[in-house]
């Protein structure tokens, strides 16, 4: 048994020494760096020695286990802590540490061989194409994307929010971060990139999700000035948490044009290449943006853009070319993705009204704005509905803008719908995203209007540009969402506010939803800058500008 | 001279009546329930029967459906008031009818066979006088009121039969009768509340709050999220202003799209209404109030909402739990045909 014990302990010292190695190698790859060709071997190395170290644990411990079938739990216990210390860093390997527990009947040189064949495949193949870094959409590296590998999607840590695992991870990973910016080895007091404590009493359906206050600003525990975060993400940070800028086409360009400032303020250190260092540069300012407010689907995909274009960057460009060639990038995915796709949709939307309209919108959408003023241009004779709804009151700015054109609007609550919904022609929604499975995914309250307007039989149109389109799907408004400040919710009418003191009165909860899912057999039409395509065309889409790319 | 002097106290209370209904209904006065509505009125017809002079039925019809016409007048969205005149009428016909000593079955089972058949008006115009009529019709009246008095009572004590425990149950805006049937409820089982606030006057803030007084999982969720969160409720139970003769209901704005969104959940909805909501009328007829804010936009605030009968799964009043299609017999119990129109 000493022998054995020896050994099982060796192995768990091992264990935890090679625990620590596979997370930083999962959190630099995650990070997109490229390790150096003797760190690979190294790595490789080390993995495979950890691999036979693992099975040897794995394998007297069970066989001890089939013989003495009476003293299971000595030899039992220490086996399964050596797989339960891998369990750790598992969400991330999960695939290779499964498939190594799962076939101990292979033999061991044969499963090195396969091992070190797919890794040599792999990173070839990663050479031209850069897996998408931030948390929100990872995926496993795939070989190719025409194939359909079973993708290994790890959850985002925003809708992990109810497991402390999840939240550890997150604040080491922040450190980390921190950690990493400081090369100089400054003295700096203080978390460079903070993390975010929820407010409130939380609905019990919600409890995965941050529900943030308003009144406390991320930048609380930051110092000044900085050095890890550059001063425009802070104030880009600030301007997002506080709903400054809201609207995901204007949360896209407002970070897409801080990104050039980055760029422009950016200067490679000597010994790095531009296009590695970089995009470890990126990384605390997209962990530092999600923290003021999760990232949304069109950050996400123009995130996944700009990184693939500073590591599609040459390595022996000059910098100042390199940086002149990423702004010009970023410009023409503004102009491309968002402003020309905005004219595109809206030719299409023209025809589709006609004469004698009576148009209904939702809310503030940029596009649906740009729509009805275009086609008030065009000489097209209608008149609108603005439906809004508490607390965000969003309409009100829609309907400022409409009037100062000149068109004719009238001005509702989403409670009066039934009340005004005989009277119109046409809806017209916006988006915030278009899932896979073909909901649509946008301000809440969109799902209702949709369903009173084909309860009275009314067309219900939704514009959306295509660099919104998200490969994940959902069916319900529960699973992946946004809380937003509960305070909201208080009102004061003839000089009283019931709620004001929700948070001390035990089973009162305050409810502040910011996104809902239609299901697509309530929306009849779907205008994109590629053409008007029905609801369930999306993930077609998706395929097509996954084989352009 | 006494009688004089009651006869302008009587006017003057109906005066009074008259004004407070006025204020109730342009929102600047106390909110009053339609309960107490209903018992102020109540109350009112019967001072009005024992002091305005009369000497025979017909004459004491006339003289209430007068009042009555007035009272409606004075706030028309308050239509307790309206039922309660025709109660009282039916209660009147029926005194009358006993005190001449005819059966009471000829008159009351009006199937819809003898509807069709019986055509015209009954022969009889009511100027027999009888000394006990006076008594009579104020003991009947009193026993309305006894029933009013109850009717919230009566509604909580079904709620057993309604909630089991761990529910999530939906409600919209403010109902006293919600209320006290989930107050019931909540001594026994234990269940979660979602309040929409049923802007812009956010009535559901109150609910809420006196809701998690007692001890209730409340959540207050805006109008805009019904949809999203019908998906995990079990059932939405709503009050209600009116319920109309054909099983339909007006009710507080926002309430046809709650009713939509758990048809299309298959989630059931109950309205909790006492008898005296109950009403002939069948037309919806949307009260608005307008509003110029910019010169160039129109605003419209709705009050109420009319809720087809097809969305709705049970009806929860104080004589039990029907299904709407029975509600026009019910109305048949009530009032005589000829009241329907005041």
């Amino acid at each position: 048994m000493a022998d054995s014990d020896g050994r099982q302990v060796d192995g768990v010292n091992h264990a935890t020494d090679k625990d620590v190695k596979l997370q930083e190698i999962a959190l630099a790859k995650n990070e997109g760096k490229e390790l150096t060709k003797e760190e690979k071997q190294r790595l490789r190395k080390e993995k495979k020695q950890h691999k036979k170290n693992k099975k040897d644990d794995k394998g007297p411990p069970e066989k001890e286990k089939e013989k003495e079938k009476a003293s299971v739990p000595a030899p039992s216990k220490p086996a399964t802590q050596s797989p339960a210390h891998k369990a750790a860093p598992a969400p991330v390997h999960a695939s290779e540490s499964a498939a190594a527990a799962e076939k101990p009947a292979k033999s061991k040189a044969e499963l090195r061989a396969e091992r070190r064949a797919r890794q040599d495949s792999e990173r070839t193949s990663k050479q031209g194409k850069k897996e998408g870094g931030q948390q929100s959409a990872s995926s496993k590296p795939k070989a190719t994307p025409n194939e359909l590998q079973p993708v290994v999607k790890r959850l985002p840590e925003h809708v992990q929010v109810d497991d402390p695992a999840a939240l550890k991870k997150l604040a080491k990973k922040l450190e980390r971060q921190q950690k990493s910016g400081q090369g100089c080895g400054l003295n700096k007091t203080g978390v460079e990139v903070p993390l975010r404590s929820d407010y409130g009493y939380k609905v019990s359906l919600f409890s995965h999700l941050h529900q943030y206050s308003r009144k406390s600003p991320p930048t609380l525990q930051i110092s000044i000035p900085a050095t890890v975060i550059h001063p425009s993400i802070v104030r880009l940070g600030l301007q997002y948490s506080q709903g400054i800028i809201a609207g995901s086409n204007a949360r896209s360009v407002a970070l897409l044009h801080t990104f050039k400032q980055v760029i422009q303020d950016y200067s490679t250190p000597p010994n790095e290449e531009l296009s590695r260092d970089l995009v470890n540069k990126l990384s605390p300012y997209i962990s530092f943006l999600s923290q003021c407010r999760p990232l949304s689907a069109s950050m996400g995909n123009a995130i996944k853009y700009i990184k693939k274009e500073i590591s599609n960057i040459p390595s022996q460009c000059k910098e100042e070319e390199a940086k002149g060639k990423l702004q010009a990038c970023i410009d023409s995915y503004i102009n491309e993705k968002i402003i020309l796709a905005s004219e595109a949709i809206s030719k299409y939307a023209i025809e589709k009204i006609s004469d004698g309209d009576v148009i209904l919108v939702y809310g503030c959408s940029s596009l649906v704005n740009h729509i009805l003023c275009k086609a008030f241009e065009k000489q097209r004779k209608f008149r609108v509905i603005v439906v809004d709804s508490r607390p965000r009151l969003e309409g009100r700015e829609a309907l400022r803008r409409l009037v100062k054109k000149g068109i004719r609007c009238t001005y509702v609550l989403i409670s009066a719908l039934s009340y005004i919904l005989p009277e119109v022609s046409k809806v017209f929604l916006g988006a915030h995203a278009l899932l896979a499975n073909g909901y649509v995914m946008s301000r809440v309250g969109t799902s209702q209007i949709a369903l009173v307007a084909k309860a009275y039989n009314v067309p219900v149109l939704v514009c959306c540009e295509t660099y919104k389109f998200c490969e994940r799907v959902q069916t319900d408004s529960f699973v992946s969402n946004e809380l937003d400040d509960p305070d909201d919710l208080i009102v004061t009418r003839n000089g009283k506010s019931h709620l004001e003191n929700w948070q001390t009165v035990k089973s009162l909860g305050l409810l502040n939803l910011v996104y809902d899912v239609t299901p697509p057999d309530f929306v009849d039409l779907v205008i994109t800058d590629l053409g008007m395509i029905p609801c369930t065309s999306v993930p077609v889409v998706l395929r097509v500008k996954n084989v352009d790319q | 001279m006494p009688g004089a002097d009651k006869e302008t106290e009587l006017s003057e209370r109906i005066e009074a009546f008259l004004s407070e209904l006025k204020r109730c209904g342009s929102g600047a006065g106390s909110l009053r329930g339609s309960a107490e509505t209903a018992r102020e009125t109540t109350s009112l017809l019967r001072r009005i029967t024992a002091q305005a002079r009369w000497s025979n039925a017909g004459d004491l019809m006339e003289i209430i459906r007068k009042e009555g016409r007035r009272m409606t007048a004075g706030q028309p969205s308050e239509t307790t008031v309206g039922n309660m005149v025709r109660r009282v009428l039916k209660i009147i016909r029926e005194e009358y009818a006993r005190s001449r000593g005819s059966t009471e079955e000829a008159d009351q089972q009006e199937s819809l066979h003898k509807l069709l058949t019986s055509g015209g008006s009954s022969e009889d115009n009511f100027r027999q006088h009888f000394t006990h009529l006076k008594a009579n019709v104020i003991e009947a009246i009193n026993e309305l009121l006894t029933e009013l008095e109850g009717t919230t009572d009566n509604i909580s004590m079904q709620a057993l039969e309604h909630i089991h425990s761990n529910e999530v149950i939906m409600t919209i805006g403010r109902s006293r009768t919600v209320e006290a049937f989930l107050k019931d409820a909540a001594r026994k089982r234990k269940f979660h509340v979602i309040v929409a606030e049923c802007a812009p006057f956010c009535q559901g803030h109150e609910m809420a709050t006196s809701l998690s007084k007692e001890d209730i999982e409340t959540t207050v969720i805006p109008d805009a999220a019904i949809f999203a969160v019908m998906s995990r409720v079990n059932k939405v139970i709503i009050g209600t202003q009116t319920v109309l003769a054909n099983g339909g209901l007006r009710a507080v704005n926002g309430t046809h799209t709650l009713a939509l969104a758990a048809k299309h959940h298959s989630t059931p909805l109950i309205v909790c209404a006492p008898m005296f909501k109950l009403s002939p009328q069948v037309s919806d007829t949307p009260f608005t109030r307008f509003s110029e804010i910019l010169s160039k936009v129109n605003a419209h605030c709705p009050v109420f909402d009319y809720v087809p009968p097809e969305l709705i799964t049970l009806f929860i009043s104080n004589i039990g739990g029907n299904a709407p299609s029975y509600i026009y017999r019910l109305m048949s119990e009530l009032y005589h045909p000829e009241d329907h129109e005041l």
